[in-house]
C-alpha cells in the first residue's frame, strides 16, 4: 500500500518526539485511554500546566551542567538523557531557554502500535495530546491510519486533544482516520484570547466550525481565569456572541476548566485561581442557553 | 501469657462487646487444648512461621467456611428448624433470617449468605419493585446490625434480573459494611448496563467484586459455587474444611538464591503445609462431629464438598528477595523478569497442589489460594499483590497480576486503587474491568483513592511539582489524611458492632 507517505513500512517507521505516554488515562477522553503528549506547542499560554512541553530541544547544553545526578551529557553535539539515572528534579527545565524538556524520546508509529497491542484488551482508545499534537501532524495521520488499518486494533477508538490552531487543510487530511477531537477555547474576543495564548482566536473558532460540520467535535474546553476570561457578561450572563457561536455548532459536550497554580512558571503563578463557585456560574450560564451537557473539573 | 491471664483480658477489655467476648472467650479455649498431632518438622515450621494456620484455633470443630445449598433448603424447609417450606417472598427472607443463625464458620458467623437474587426470584410473583425494594431493604439493614460481619458474602448474576438490579441499588443506597457483595460476570450473560450499575457502585462504595463467572464455573462442577469471605472460591453445598498459607517471604529468606527456593526449600514447605492441612482436616472430619449436624443430614451440605484451602502469602516480597540474592536490578509488579520470576513460583505452586492428594478433599487434592492478609501481617503483602503504594498503573497493574489467576483455583483478588477522576468516567472502569476478566483475572475489585493529587485534563503532573506541592501544600496533604482518617474513624466507631471477624481472632 503507498499514500502520500510512502509505503506502509515507511509509515511504521515515521517518528514523533513524545513528552511522555501513559498507558492508563481516564481523563483524556471516553473510557480508558493510552495517551501520548507530544512534545512542542504553537501557543504561548502563559497559564501553560505544562511550560516544559512547549519548545523543543535545539540542543543548546545549558542544561547538562545543571543536571546534578549527571543524566545528561552532550554527545556529539546533541544532549542525551539517561532516564536510569534521572531523579526528575526538573532542574534542567528551569535552564531551559526555550521552556523544552531534554527529556524526551523518540518513538516509532510500530512502537506506539505494540504498546496498544500489549494494553488493548484494558484500553478504549488511544488519545494523542501535547504540546500540540498537530504539530507533528504527519506522525499523528500515520499513526492514526495505521490503527484503523489492522484488524485487531480497529476497535480503538482514536481521539486527538488540540488547541484548535491547524489550518482547514490540515484537518481534511486527518478527518478520515480522525474519530473526534476535544478542542480547547480560552478566550472569547480575540484580544482576550491573544492575552491568553499569544494568538488570536479565529483559526480555533474555525477550526470548532469545521469539526462540528463533521461531527467530531468530541469535546470543548473552556478555560475560567478569574479576572481574564471574559465568557460572561457583565450580567453574569453568557456573552451573546459567545453564546451564538456556540449555538451554531450544535450539540457538543463541554467542559469546564479552572486556572489552577499547578505545574505554571513564570506571570501566571500571580493569577488568580479559579474556585468552584465560579465554574458553576458558567455551568449555569452555557445551561441556561441550552448549551453543553456540561462537566466540572473532577476535582477543582 | 497464662490461659487463666488471657481470659481475664478479654473479659476486662473495653472493646469489645458481650458476644465478641464469647467469641474470644471461647477461641481462647480452644486454644488451651493440644493441637492435633503434627509430624516435628511441621510443628516447627509453624512455629518459625513458615506456615500459618491463620488462628483457627487448635481444635478445628467447625469448618472454615461454609457454603449451604440454601436453595434446597427454601424447597424443602428443615424438619430440624421445623420449617415448612417458604410459600410467598416474606416467607423465604424469614427463612433464610433464621437458617443464617445456624450455618457457623470460622468467625462464628455465616460468610456466605447464597446466590441472593437466585434464590429468591421465585418467591417475586407479581411484586412490583418498590414493594420489593422495601422489604429487601429491610433484610439489608437486618443483614449489617444483626450479622455484623464484614467477611459476610452475597453473590448475585450473571444474568440481568429484577433481584440483582435491586440489590445493587439498595447496596449502593446503604453503603453498609456487611454485607460483601459479589456479582458474578459472564460476557455471554451479563449486559454492559447491568455492570455498569455495578461499576458506579464501586466508584461509590468501593462494592461489589466483580468474579469471572465462566473461569470460576469450569473450575468446579454442576453443583456450583460461591465466593465467600475474601474472596475464595468454593463448592456451593460444601465448602472449606481448612485453610493453611505459606510465608513465601519467610521461605525466600531462608533461600541461597532462585534455584534454591525453587529446587529444594519451597517444596519442602510445600510438604509440610499438606501435612499441616491433613492433620486440621482429619480433626474437623474425624473427631468433632461437626458433619453429625443437621446441615449435613438435611442434605444442605455434603462432607465430601469440602476442601482445603492451600494459602501462600508474601509473593511480592519474596520475589524481591530473590532478586536480591541473585544481585538482579528488577522489581516485582513493575519489572517483567521479576514478574517472570512471580510466575514460575505459582506455577510450581499449582504443580503442588494439584499432584498432592488429600483424604478431606472436594475432588481429592486441596485448592491454591492467593491469602488476603491478616490483621497481624507487618512487611509482608497478601497473596501475589504489589506492596501498597508501589503500584504500577491500573492498567500495568492488571496485566502483571493476571498471569497469576490461572493457578489460584479457591481465589485470588488484587485491588485496583483508582483516582477519584474515575468517578466522572465509569466508562473506563467497566472497560477496565471487562478487560481484566477477559485476560483471565478471575477477580476484580477496585478502590477509588480519595487522595488529592491527581491528572487532571490537560495537567501532566510531575514528580518535581508533586514534591512541591506536598512542602506547600499541607493543606491538601491534611485534606487527604483528614478523609483517611476520617474513613478510619468511620470504621473505628462501627468496630464494637461490625467488624471483620477474621481479623480479630488472632489478636489474643
Amino acid at each position: 500500500m503507498t499514500t502520500e507517505y510512502g509505503s506502509r513500512a515507511g509509515a511504521a517507521a515515521r517518528t514523533a518526539t513524545v513528552s511522555r505516554w501513559l498507558p492508563f488515562s481516564c481523563v483524556d477522553g471516553p473510557g480508558n485511554r493510552l495517551v501520548l503528549f507530544l512534545q512542542g506547542c504553537n501557543f504561548r499560554c502563559p497559564g501553560c500546566h505544562n511550560p516544559h512541553t512547549i519548545g523543543m530541544c535545539d540542543h543548546c547544553g545549558d542544561c547538562v551542567p545543571a543536571c546534578p545526578s549527571g543524566a545528561l551529557t552532550l554527545v556529539e553535539g546533541r544532549v542525551r538523557w539517561q532516564a536510569a539515572l534521572c531523579t526528575d528534579c526538573d532542574r534542567c527545565i528551569d535552564d531551559c531557554p526555550r521552556q523544552a524538556s531534554p527529556k524526551t524520546s523518540q518513538m516509532s508509529v510500530a512502537e506506539v502500535l505494540a504498546l496498544l497491542r500489549r494494553y488493548g484488551p484494558l484500553l478504549t482508545g488511544i488519545t494523542v495530546s501535547g504540546g500540540e499534537a498537530t504539530t507533528q501532524l504527519p506522525f499523528v495521520i500515520a499513526l492514526f491510519t495505521a490503527i484503523k488499518a489492522a484488524p485487531d486494533l480497529a476497535h480503538l477508538s482514536c481521539l486527538l486533544d488540540s488547541n484548535g490552531s491547524l489550518a482547514a487543510t490540515g484537518w481534511q487530511r486527518l478527518l478520515p482516520v480522525l474519530d473526534g477531537a476535544m478542542l480547547d477555547l480560552k478566550g472569547w474576543r480575540d484580544s482576550v484570547h491573544h492575552t491568553l495564548t499569544g494568538h488570536g482566536r479565529e483559526r480555533v473558532l474555525a477550526s470548532l466550525q469545521l469539526l462540528a460540520s463533521h461531527g467530531k467535535l468530541a469535546e470543548l474546553r473552556l478555560l475560567h481565569v478569574p479576572g481574564r476570561s471574559d465568557f460572561l457578561d457583565a450580567d453574569g450572563k453568557l456573552e451573546a456572541g459567545l453564546a451564538s457561536f456556540l449555538q451554531s455548532l450544535g450539540p457538543v459536550p463541554i467542559r469546564l476548566n479552572g486556572f489552577r497554580h499547578h505545574g505554571v512558571r513564570g506571570v501566571a503563578t500571580s493569577w488568580q485561581e479559579a474556585d468552584r463557585e465560579a465554574l458553576t456560574r458558567l455551568a449555569a450560564a452555557l445551561s441556561a442557553r441550552g448549551l453543553g451537557p456540561v462537566s466540572l473539573p473532577a476535582i477543582c | 501469657m497464662s490461659f487463666t491471664e488471657t481470659c481475664q483480658r478479654i473479659v476486662r477489655d473495653h472493646h469489645l462487646s458481650a458476644a465478641q467476648k464469647s467469641h474470644a472467650l471461647a477461641l481462647a479455649a480452644e486454644n488451651a487444648l493440644p493441637y492435633p498431632e503434627l509430624p516435628p518438622a511441621v510443628a516447627e515450621a509453624r512455629v518459625q512461621g513458615f506456615l500459618c494456620d491463620m488462628f483457627e484455633g487448635h481444635a478445628p470443630y467447625k469448618p472454615r467456611y461454609v457454603l449451604p445449598d440454601y436453595e434446597k433448603f427454601l424447597s424443602q424447609g428443615s424438619a430440624w428448624l421445623e420449617l415448612a417450606p417458604p410459600k410467598d417472598f416474606d416467607e423465604a427472607l424469614d427463612a433464610l433470617r433464621i437458617l443464617y443463625h445456624h450455618v457457623p464458620s470460622v468467625t462464628g458467623m455465616p460468610v456466605w449468605l447464597g446466590r441472593l437474587d437466585h434464590l429468591l426470584l421465585p418467591f417475586v410473583r407479581d411484586l412490583d419493585d418498590e414493594t420489593l425494594h422495601r422489604k429487601l431493604k429491610g433484610f439489608w439493614i437486618y443483614l449489617d446490625r444483626v450479622l455484623p460481619d464484614a467477611f459476610m458474602h452475597v453473590n448475585i448474576g450473571p444474568d440481568d434480573n429484577r433481584l440483582c438490579r435491586l440489590i445493587l441499588r439498595i447496596d449502593g443506597e446503604l453503603k453498609q459494611v456487611a454485607p460483601n457483595l459479589t456479582l458474578f460476570h459472564n460476557p455471554a450473560q451479563t449486559p454492559d448496563s447491568l455492570l455498569m450499575l455495578a461499576v458506579q457502585n464501586i466508584a461509590s462504595c468501593s462494592k461489589p467484586h466483580i468474579a469471572n463467572y465462566p473461569i470460576h464455573s469450569n473450575t468446579f462442577d454442576q453443583r456450583g459455587f460461591g465466593i465467600v469471605s475474601c474472596y475464595n472460591a468454593l463448592p456451593q453445598a460444601g465448602g472449606a474444611n481448612t485453610l493453611v498459607r505459606i510465608s513465601l517471604k519467610r521461605v525466600a529468606e531462608q533461600a541461597q538464591g532462585i534455584d534454591d527456593f525453587l529446587g529444594c526449600l519451597l517444596p519442602h514447605y510445600c510438604r509440610l503445609a499438606s501435612q499441616l492441612i491433613e492433620a486440621r482436616a482429619a480433626f474437623l472430619h474425624q473427631e468433632s462431629g461437626f458433619f453429625d449436624s443437621f446441615l449435613v443430614k438435611e442434605g444442605l451440605l455434603d462432607e465430601d464438598r469440602f476442601v482445603p484451602m492451600f494459602g501462600i502469602y508474601g509473593m511480592a516480597e519474596a520475589v524481591n528477595i530473590l532478586m536480591d540474592k541473585e544481585n538482579l536490578p528488577d522489581r516485582y509488579g513493575h519489572d517483567e523478569e521479576a514478574n517472570q520470576l512471580g510466575y514460575r513460583i505459582s506455577a510450581q505452586l499449582s504443580r503442588h497442589v494439584t499432584e498432592t492428594s488429600q483424604v478431606h478433599a472436594w475432588g481429592g487434592r486441596a485448592l491454591l489460594h492467593s491469602q488476603g492478609g491478616l490483621s497481624v501481617d507487618r512487611g509482608v503483602t497478601p497473596g501475589v499483590r504489589i506492596p501498597y503504594g508501589q503500584e504500577p498503573d491500573p492498567a500495568s497493574h492488571v496485566l502483571a497480576l493476571a498471569p497469576h489467576h490461572g493457578f489460584y483455583h479457591s481465589g485470588i483478588s488484587e485491588i485496583l486503587t483508582l483516582d477519584p477522576t474515575i468517578r466522572q468516567n465509569p466508562q473506563a472502569l467497566l472497560q477496565l474491568c471487562k478487560g481484566a476478566l477477559a485476560i483471565g483475572m478471575r477477580e476484580f475489585t477496585a478502590n477509588v483513592a480519595d487522595s488529592d493529587l491527581v491528572r487532571v485534563t490537560g495537567y501532566m503532573i510531575r514528580k518535581s511539582d508533586v514534591a512541591r506541592f506536598a512542602t506547600e501544600g499541607s493543606r491538601l496533604q491534611t485534606t487527604c489524611l483528614g478523609a483517611e482518617a476520617s474513613e478510619l474513624t468511620g470504621i473505628r466507631q462501627r468496630a464494637p458492632r461490625v467488624v471483620g471477624r477474621e481479623a480479630t481472632l488472632c489478636d489474643y
